[in-house]
């Protein structure tokens, strides 16, 4: 018999007990993967390293439009290559469904977004149709969109200048995210901004913010100080900041689900270190005169605290990496369910951060079992505790 | 049989504090489901009745037709000046009709525990009727802004989540300065706003009408009075809401992404102890195998055992299941956060445990005692006497 078939061997002598466990080490890093994606998401720092898009935002808030007389100002700023400008439309699909759409400059948007591909045909359709509008491919997919249909979308917000909120748009153009990595931002409906600002009743030539495409993402920092310099003091103060830093400051308004996660992660662990340590050493106490024959027949003191420990990593990394893996299941599911919104998926990090905490675990639930297995005087084992 | 099943039931609890390690998983791995449980469902609790707490029966939110928020709305100066003469609307003391225009502005102010990122806050501009139609709010610092300068007062629950908005302050909007000169209180979503006087915010954001209009309604057919009026005027297309439908309708989304985590993580979790506690349970009955087989010996039933062994797997839950609830109220109740609202500002509101979600947890604590301890305690009862009696 082998060392590593012999902890096998002794890890199913109890059959019910390691089952019952495994369980409850799998359901306790399934909740680990799924939150510590969540957590992930809110604790990302963000910063100007390697940033190549910035986003300029009126200083208040992106609600308070900028005036896109700005737009060439920032263009001749050194380092900015191109920008486009996106004025939220507050769509509203069918009864209550909310769009995420914006008034652009088709061109523009297609020099900025480089990541969003597109057959040229439907770009030139975009541009040089009014009415057009084109969708992400996640968005046409979702809502039964076809290329040339006549889309009705009304905005909460726009009333056009007849004071009905009822627009209606003709989808020329389906992009999609170049990678893997893109494709599941492919989920924004444009609409041409033209068109937008001469037809609604209110604002004209205002947008909600800028995308600064730049040149080299080593000056990020530098231009985005640049350009709100330029402006402080003006009724249009701006904030520029990096395009990633933008995104998570709308993660970050849904609030302090981040703290709650936090405190959820430390009940699953506390509660599943309890229960795995007792299980464990509620195995030694029971295999203390075998532990002793082991010795008598010659093992080490090393040897019998390996095998303990490697008992307790053996159930902690089987437990643990069932759960991970569960988990990317399950995350898959929510991320296809809700259309690439969630992205509840464990990636490379988590699951790095879960190996860890595997390795962690089994210490710290083995190590004491381990000792005592390692102390054992043969004499007094064999005599029967 | 009752008698013989209290009298197990009485050895094995006394003989607890001998198995303490075991029994103590189930404790522990109750108190985590229950108080998870509990915290997250005390959040959804509070931020319901933060919102309830806003909104009157006897008050009405008139908004341009289809635009479900306040932000979304906008009223031209025409427009708020004559929904504020709609029949239907109370008089005030002044003898004018009760109603006022209000502004949604968003500012931006950055939370306490963070540096960079700012949180989206509302600046709402109010007529004076705004205050006699709001009479929870009360100024607890400070003074009322002076009508006509670019005062603010600042709500109680945006001093305590954000930075930079404390009296004697000023904050920038738009390239205007605004001092804060008071701070008030309501108990309600207003505590996390921002006020000021109305026509000042006109002229500052360069508006000149109103996002909505708040009025309180004359008698029961006040609300039909107005909405038919407004209706009549072709001049008009709005929606009249009452007061307390419209806060009633923002709970009903967060309601349920709450409701769902909380359901994927208790469930996950329940599982979890579940399998502890039967793991706890059947090392219970297995080191005490030889005694429960002498008491089958000298005339104890397996129905006894059973039930003994049930109660003690309910009782264990039930410490853990009020060991949690414990731990949710210490840890939770009153903690004050905030998250994003309606009109894409935040809402800052306290977790609130309420005995009701007290009991929710300790009903799920019950059943995963009960689930823990069934099949130990059918293994218990069926344990061969003589082979239990052999076994050394």
């Amino acid at each position: 018999m082998t060392k590593s078939s012999f902890v096998i061997a002794n890890l199913f002598r109890k059959r019910t007990r390691t089952i019952l466990t495994l369980l409850s080490v799998i359901m306790a890093f399934l909740l680990f993967g799924l939150l510590q994606s969540v957590n992930s998401i809110f604790s990302a720092g963000a910063s100007f390293v390697g940033a190549t898009r910035l986003v300029t935002q009126a200083r208040v808030s992106f609600t308070q439009p900028l005036p896109l007389s700005m737009l060439p100002k920032l263009e001749a700023v050194p380092g900015v290559v191109r920008v486009s400008h996106s004025q939220w439309f507050g769509g509203v699909w069918q009864e209550n469904t909310p769009l995420i759409a914006f008034a652009v400059d088709p061109l523009r948007l297609r020099d900025v977004h480089a990541e969003f591909v597109m057959p040229d045909a439907q770009w030139q359709a975009f541009a040089n149709t009014r009415t057009a509008m084109i969708a992400g491919k996640l968005a046409a997919e979702k809502y039964g969109w076809k290329l040339g249909q006549k889309i009705p979308i009304s905005s909460n917000i726009y009333p056009q200048k007849n004071g009905s909120k009822a627009w209606a748009f003709d989808l020329v153009g389906i992009y999609d995210g170049k990678d893997d990595a893109t494709k599941g931002l492919a989920s924004t409906v444009y609409i041409n901004h033209d068109y937008f600002d001469e037809a609604n009743l209110f604002g004209k030539g205002r947008t909600n913010f800028f995308l600064l495409k730049l040149a080299d993402g080593n000056q990020a920092e530098a231009i985005s100080k640049t350009i709100d310099a330029m402006f402080e003091n003006s009724p249009d103060e701006t904030k520029t900041q990096t395009e990633k830093d933008f995104n998570l400051g709308f993660v970050k308004q849904i609030g302090d689900i981040g703290l709650i996660v936090r405190w959820i992660l430390f009940a699953v662990f506390f509660t599943l270190l309890l229960v795995v340590g007792n299980t464990m050493a509620q195995s030694v106490r029971e295999r203390v005169p075998e532990l002793a024959v082991l010795k008598t027949l010659g093992y080490s003191d090393g040897a019998v605290l390996g095998f303990v420990l490697a008992e307790a990593f053996a159930l902690c990394l089987s437990g643990g990496l069932l759960g991970l893996l569960l988990a990317t299941f399950a995350g898959a599911l929510v991320e296809q369910g809700s259309g690439g919104q969630f992205r509840l998926s464990p990636d490379l990090k988590v699951w790095l951060i879960g190996v860890a905490a595997i390795v962690l675990m089994s210490v710290a639930v083995g190590l004491l079992p381990a000792l005592r297995a390692q102390r054992l005087k043969i004499v007094d084992a064999l005599a029967g505790h | 049989m009752l008698g013989q099943a209290l009298a197990i039931t009485g050895i094995n609890i006394r003989s607890i504090p001998e198995r303490w390690a075991s029994s103590l998983v189930i404790v522990i791995g109750l108190a985590g489901v229950v108080a998870v449980f509990t915290a997250l469902l005390a959040m959804a609790t509070g931020f319901s009745s933060t919102l309830k707490a806003t909104g009157r029966n006897d008050a009405v939110i008139i908004m341009r037709g289809g635009s479900d928020a306040e932000l979304n709305s906008g009223l031209d100066r025409e427009q708020t000046d004559l929904i504020k003469q709609a029949p239907g609307i109370r008089a005030g003391s002044d003898g004018k009709p009760l109603a006022s225009a209000e502004m949604i502005v968003i500012a931006e102010l950055v939370r306490k525990d963070d540096v960079k990122n700012g949180a989206n806050i509302t600046l709402r501009g109010v007529d004076p009727a705004a205050f006699a139609l709001r009479p929870q709010l009360k100024i607890v610092a400070g003074r009322n802004f002076t009508p006509g300068l670019r005062e603010l007062i600042v709500g109680a629950g945006v001093l305590r989540q954000f930075q930079g908005a404390e009296i004697g302050r000023v904050v920038r909007m738009r390239g205007s300065d605004w001092v804060v000169v008071g701070a008030f209180e309501s108990h309600d979503a207003h505590d996390s706003e921002l006020w000021t006087d109305i026509n000042v915010a006109r002229t500052t954001f360069s508006r000149s009408g109103s996002s909505s209009i708040l009025a309180a309604l004359d008698g029961a057919e006040g609300f039909d009075k107005v909405k038919g009026g407004l209706a009549a005027d072709p001049r008009l297309n709005v929606d009249v809401v009452r007061e307390l439908d419209y806060f009633n309708g923002q709970t009903k989304q967060f309601r349920q992404t709450i409701g769902f985590l909380a359901g994927t993580v208790t469930i996950i979790m329940a599982l979890g102890a579940v399998f502890a506690a039967l793991n706890s349970m059947y090392a219970a009955v297995a080191a005490r195998g030889k005694e429960i087989a002498t008491l089958r010996a000298i005339g104890f039933g397996g129905v006894p055992v059973l039930v003994s062994v049930m109660i003690e797997a309910l009782l264990l839950a039930l410490v853990g299941g009020i060991l949690g609830a414990v731990i949710a109220y210490a840890l939770f109740n009153n903690l004050s956060v905030s998250t994003l609202g309606q009109n894409f500002t935040q809402v800052v509101f306290n977790f609130k445990v309420t005995p009701e979600l007290v009991v929710r947890g300790l009903v799920i604590a019950i059943v995963i005692g009960m689930v823990g301890g069934l099949l130990p305690a059918i293994r218990a009862a069926r344990m061969p006497i003589t082979t239990s009696l052999r076994e050394l």
